[in-house]
Parts: structure tokens; sequence; C-alpha cells
């Protein structure tokens, strides 16, 4: 009872106080312990081993328990390897190309078009459009190889270039890097596509349609009325898409495997870590690789961060104060 | 000028139908190829027949996948709302010290490529299969470790946790502050009031992390051929890729079937529930390309 005496002591001071906190104890802890035991183990433990196995000779000669550090040794190999800088040069391309002419190239021409046509239509073509991204990746790449295979097989070989009397070998060794474009931009277009036309379906229908009782054509009102409307998506999306496509390798591994000079950076570190075809994997050497990429991964993940807003997606919980 | 308007009307349409067409290609293909004996390119030569369907949906193995496929998916789906439900709540409605780094670090993640850790986890499942009573041995999902369907589980849930727990913080916010207040004052226990009021708000949210977990854990196709190395665990993915890859000499209307049978309940999926979908698609699919 000592506890309402002193209450009622103060009452004669000063407004009766409710307890500004429902108590609620450490609820919280329990309801975030899962997620947080995940989070740990599968992305802060991989990160610090992904740097830590980096400075090892860890490999599948060494097993798990038997390696040596050997310091910056992987990163000294990687320097002096000849295929670095080509390797370099594959990704660099694969992502500039793939970025420019369908992440956002093809994603904001389908975005335009598809809302330039009737309702309906549009709906459908985005619907048609996002079918590569669900695609099971297996089942996907397999249309695209078949597409490059030879006759009999092949769409393209028995269908155009046999009756025009062009060559008819399988097509995909001969222009693997563009088909690794293809196959990842079809899919990496409905990114942008989604993104851009709820954007542009956002702008304000007052401003669409003075623009057109001004006089001008639906092509100025793209350049001069649309395009500046949604440069924050687009940067966006060019950012975003960047990354994703600079650590992306699932589509190349299955239609190419690396072969033919489609070997981009985050691929390498999976073929020399993990899938080595003679079933030597260096673990030690495909961490230095992929750390290159983890470092990246974490600087453009922070610069999102910095850029689009974090804090406006933020409310206060109003539970606990009552 | 109205005749080069009328000339220029249809051309959107038609510049549209004509980037589309190898999409509809690959489809096509496919499904022709699934029900014929030989084709050459996209016409059918030989004589339409049921042969690659009877001759797949018999095998033993293709079941046994199935059903090794069938668990991943729904490991991941049961997971992924658990565990997203439950981390989402707090972050959402309580405030408690570090909630902000905690959901900053879910964005961050969020934009994080998880694929290049493949590596590392591949030590941490190692480690994690000499863990005993979990690390091997368990029925159905054969424990948590290296090459068990367990351990491929865990991984994928963790892969698309910082998706889900974003998601369903964003349900979780629009929920009433006064329905829950109404229950934390009639005395229900935040964790009942969780269970009982607000998780039966957010189904339209759980409907589509699940849905779209389904299909993932269905398609997916790195982690399960990284982390599971015996055909005991092999999912349709992986067996799809050993039967395209060409390494075994196969008839392409058995690999098309099989094909087909992986995308017949996607695809019915994306038909009936595309709108819940696009919400995923739209804020924030991640990873891909």
């Amino acid at each position: 009872m000592k506890d309402s005496e002193a209450r009622s002591g103060t009452a004669l001071t000063q407004a009766p106080q409710f307890p500004r906190r429902l108590n609620t104890g450490p609820a919280w802890f329990w309801f975030l312990l899962p997620a947080g035991v995940i989070t740990l183990v599968f992305f802060f433990a991989p990160v610090i081993i992904t740097l830590v196995i980096s400075a090892t000779n860890m490999s599948t000669i060494t097993g798990l328990t038997r390696w040596e550090w050997v310091g910056f040794g992987n990163y000294e190999r990687l320097l002096s390897l000849p295929q670095t800088v080509r390797r370099f040069w594959i990704t660099l391309r694969y992502v500039l190309f793939t970025l420019v002419f369908f992440n956002v190239g093809m994603a904001l021409l389908i975005a335009l078009i598809t809302t330039h046509i009737p309702r309906q239509l549009g709906t459908f073509f985005r619907a048609v459009w996002l079918l590569p991204r669900i695609t099971p990746v297996v089942a996907y790449v397999f249309m695209w190889q078949i597409m490059a295979a030879a006759p009999p097989h092949g769409v393209i070989t028995s269908n155009i270039l046999e009756p025009l009397g062009g060559p008819t070998g399988n097509l995909l060794p001969a222009n693997a890097f563009l088909f690794i474009v293809l196959v990842n931009g079809f899919i990496g277009a409905s990114f942008g596509m989604i993104i851009f036309t709820s954007a542009i379906e956002s702008i304000r229908q007052d401003i669409m349609v003075a623009s057109l009782v001004d006089g001008a054509s639906k092509l100025q009102r793209i350049r001069y009325i649309i395009l500046p409307q949604i440069r924050w998506p687009l940067l966006f999306v060019t950012t975003y898409q960047t990354l994703s496509l600079l650590t992306s390798y699932e589509q190349i591994l299955v239609l190419t495997g690396g072969r033919w000079g489609t070997e981009v950076w985050a691929l390498w570190a999976f073929n020399v870590g993990l899938d080595d075809y003679y079933g030597f994997f260096q673990y030690g050497l495909g961490a230095a690789i992929a750390a290159v990429l983890v470092i990246m991964g974490i600087l453009f993940a922070l610069l999102y961060m910095r850029y689009f807003r974090f804090n406006e997606l933020l409310h206060e919980p109003r539970i606990d104060v009552l | 000028m109205i005749k080069r308007d009328a000339l220029l009307k249809p051309l959107p349409l038609v510049s549209i139908a004509i980037l589309s067409i190898p999409i509809f290609v690959g489809y096509l293909w496919v499904f022709m190829r699934t029900f014929t004996t030989r084709m050459y390119g996209m016409s059918p030569v030989g004589e339409l027949t049921l042969r690659n369907w009877t001759f797949i949906v018999t095998d033993p193995l293709l079941w046994h996948l199935t059903l090794n496929t069938f668990v991943l998916a729904m490991g991941l789906t049961v997971g992924i709302v658990l565990v997203s439900c439950s981390a989402a709540y707090p972050l959402s409605r309580m405030s408690f010290p570090g909630r902000k780094g905690f959901l900053a670090l879910t964005l961050v993640l969020h934009a994080f490529p998880s694929v290049v850790l493949l590596i590392a986890i591949f030590v941490v499942l190692n480690y994690l299969s000499r863990v005993p009573l979990i690390g091997r041995g368990l029925p159905l999902i054969g424990g948590v470790g290296y090459n068990t369907l367990g351990g491929v589980i865990l991984v994928s849930i963790a892969f698309l946790l910082p998706l889900g727990v974003w998601l369903m913080k964003g349900f979780f916010d629009n929920i009433s502050w006064d329905l829950e207040r109404a229950a934390l004052i009639d005395g229900c226990s935040r964790f009942r009031t969780w269970r009982q009021i607000l998780v039966p708000q957010i189904r339209p949210g759980i409907a589509a992390l699940g849905i779209f977990a389904f299909m993932h854990g269905w398609s997916s196709f790195i982690i399960p051929y990284t982390f599971m190395v015996d055909q005991q665990t092999a999912v349709i993915s992986t067996y799809l890729n050993l039967l395209a890859s060409g390494e075994q000499l196969m008839d392409y209307g058995v690999v098309s079937a099989v094909a087909l049978f992986q995308l017949v309940p996607i695809l019915a999926f994306y038909v009936f529930t595309q709108k819940y979908l696009l919400t995923i698609f739209g804020g924030g699919m991640k990873g891909g390309t």
C-alpha cells in the first residue's frame, strides 16, 4: 500500500500521473529471436567467414580443418592472374549492356508502351514480361538453349537462318555473350517495368492532360513531362540493378557454366570455390574473389539507405506510449 | 496528317508484340514439344503423342524429386511466414533499444547480394552438420546441415528473410492502434495480442508472402544445386539441369515435359494470384537480375 500512499501524496502537489508505458517487458526480444539467430548465422557469420577464409589456403585438399593462414596471398595471386583483368572486363561489359539495353532501356520502353495502349492490353503485355522472372530458372534457360540450338531443334537456326542460307550450327558458343545479355535482360526488364509503370500512372492526370490540350504530341509529352517526373525511379532502378547484375550468376551458370568467355566475376568465385569440374574446390581463393563483391555489396547497400530516404519509412510505435 | 496518325497509331502495339516474341516462342516450343515426337524449329513434323508425359509420370524418381521439391517449398513457406510475422511485430509496434538499427539492417540486407556468401555458408552448413540431434537424421528434412533438405530450407529462409520482414512490417504498420490498445488494456499478453488479434488482420500479407515463398522454393536452383549433392535430396530444378545440360543423352521431348511439369503449378499460381504477387515484385523483388 506504500505505493498508493506515495502516489496520493504526490497527487496533492501535481496532476495525477498515469503510467507512461504499458508494462510489456522483454516481449520484443522473444519475437525477434528467430530472425536474429538466422541473420546472425547466415548473414553476419558468412560475411566474416568469407573475409577470414580468404586469408587461408582452404580447399578440398586441406579440408575444413587442416588449412593454413596465407595472409594476403590469395589477393596477391588474384592481382597476378591474367584471368583477373579479363573477368573484370567481361563483368563490366555484361553489366553495362544488360543494364542499358534491358534493365533500364527495355523496362522504360515497355512501361511507356503499355501505358499508351488500351489498358487491358497493357496489363496483358506486362504480365507476359513478368513470365521470365517467375519461370523456374532452369526451365527458362532451357527455352533459350532451344532457341540457340542447331537444327532440327533450334528455333532461330531452323526457322530463320537455314531458309536464308546462314550458318546452322549451335549459336550459343559463338554468341555466348549476346545470349547471357538476352537471358538476363528478359528477366531483368520486368523489375524496372513495374516500378516505371506505377511511377507513370501516379503522375497527376491534370498535368498529363494539360500538356496534350496545349498541343504537345504524345512523344513530346514523354520527353518533357513523363521522363522528368520519373527521374527518381530511374535513378533507383539503375543503382539497384547495377548491384543485382554485378552479383547475379545463376542464369549464366545454367546457360554456359562460364564457358565461351562468359565467366563473370560472381560466377568465377562460385566456380573456383564450389563448382570446379574436377572437384577441386579452392574455398580460400574463391572467398577472396567473392570478398570483393561482399564489400561492394555492403557499400552499395549503405548507399541506398543514405539516398533513398530510409528515415521516412519509419513510424514511431505509438502503443507503448499511452 | 490524318493519314500519318492512322499509320502511327498501331505502332506501339505492334512494337511490343514484336519485342515479346522470344517469350511466346520459348513457351510455345516447350508446350508443343511435350506432345510431339519430333519438331523442326517451331513446326511439329512427328506425330502427336502422349509418350513424353507417360514416360515421366511413370518414373518413380520424378515423384521422389517432386516430394523433395514440395517439402522444400512448404518448409520455406511456413518458416518464412512464421519468422517474418514474429519479427515484424515488434519492429513495427514496440519501442525498444536497437529497433531503428535492426530495421536499417533489414533494409541493408534486403539490398545485399546474398548469393556471394555461398562459399562461407557452405562452411557454416558443414559445421551445423556436426551438431548432434539437429545436424543429421531428422525425419523428412534430414537435418539442417550440409546435403540435407533442412539445411537448404534454412538457407532459403535466410535469403528471403529481409524481404519477408520488411513486407510484414508494412502490413503491421497499417493495423489500427486502437485495436491493439484495446486488447492490451483488457489484459491480453503481447503474445496473445499478436496471435489472436493482429495476425488475423494481416491475412492478405501472409497470403502474398506465402505464395511468393512457395513459388520461390518450388523454382529454386542455386541453393539446392550447391548444398545437396546426392539424388536422395535432389529437387526438380537440379534434375532438369542435369537432363538439359546434355551430360546424359536425352530426348528433348522428355526434358520439355519435365520443364512443363515444374512450370504448371507456377503458372497456375501466377494466373490466379497475380494481384498479390505484384505487391511483392513491385515492393522490391530482390536479387535475380
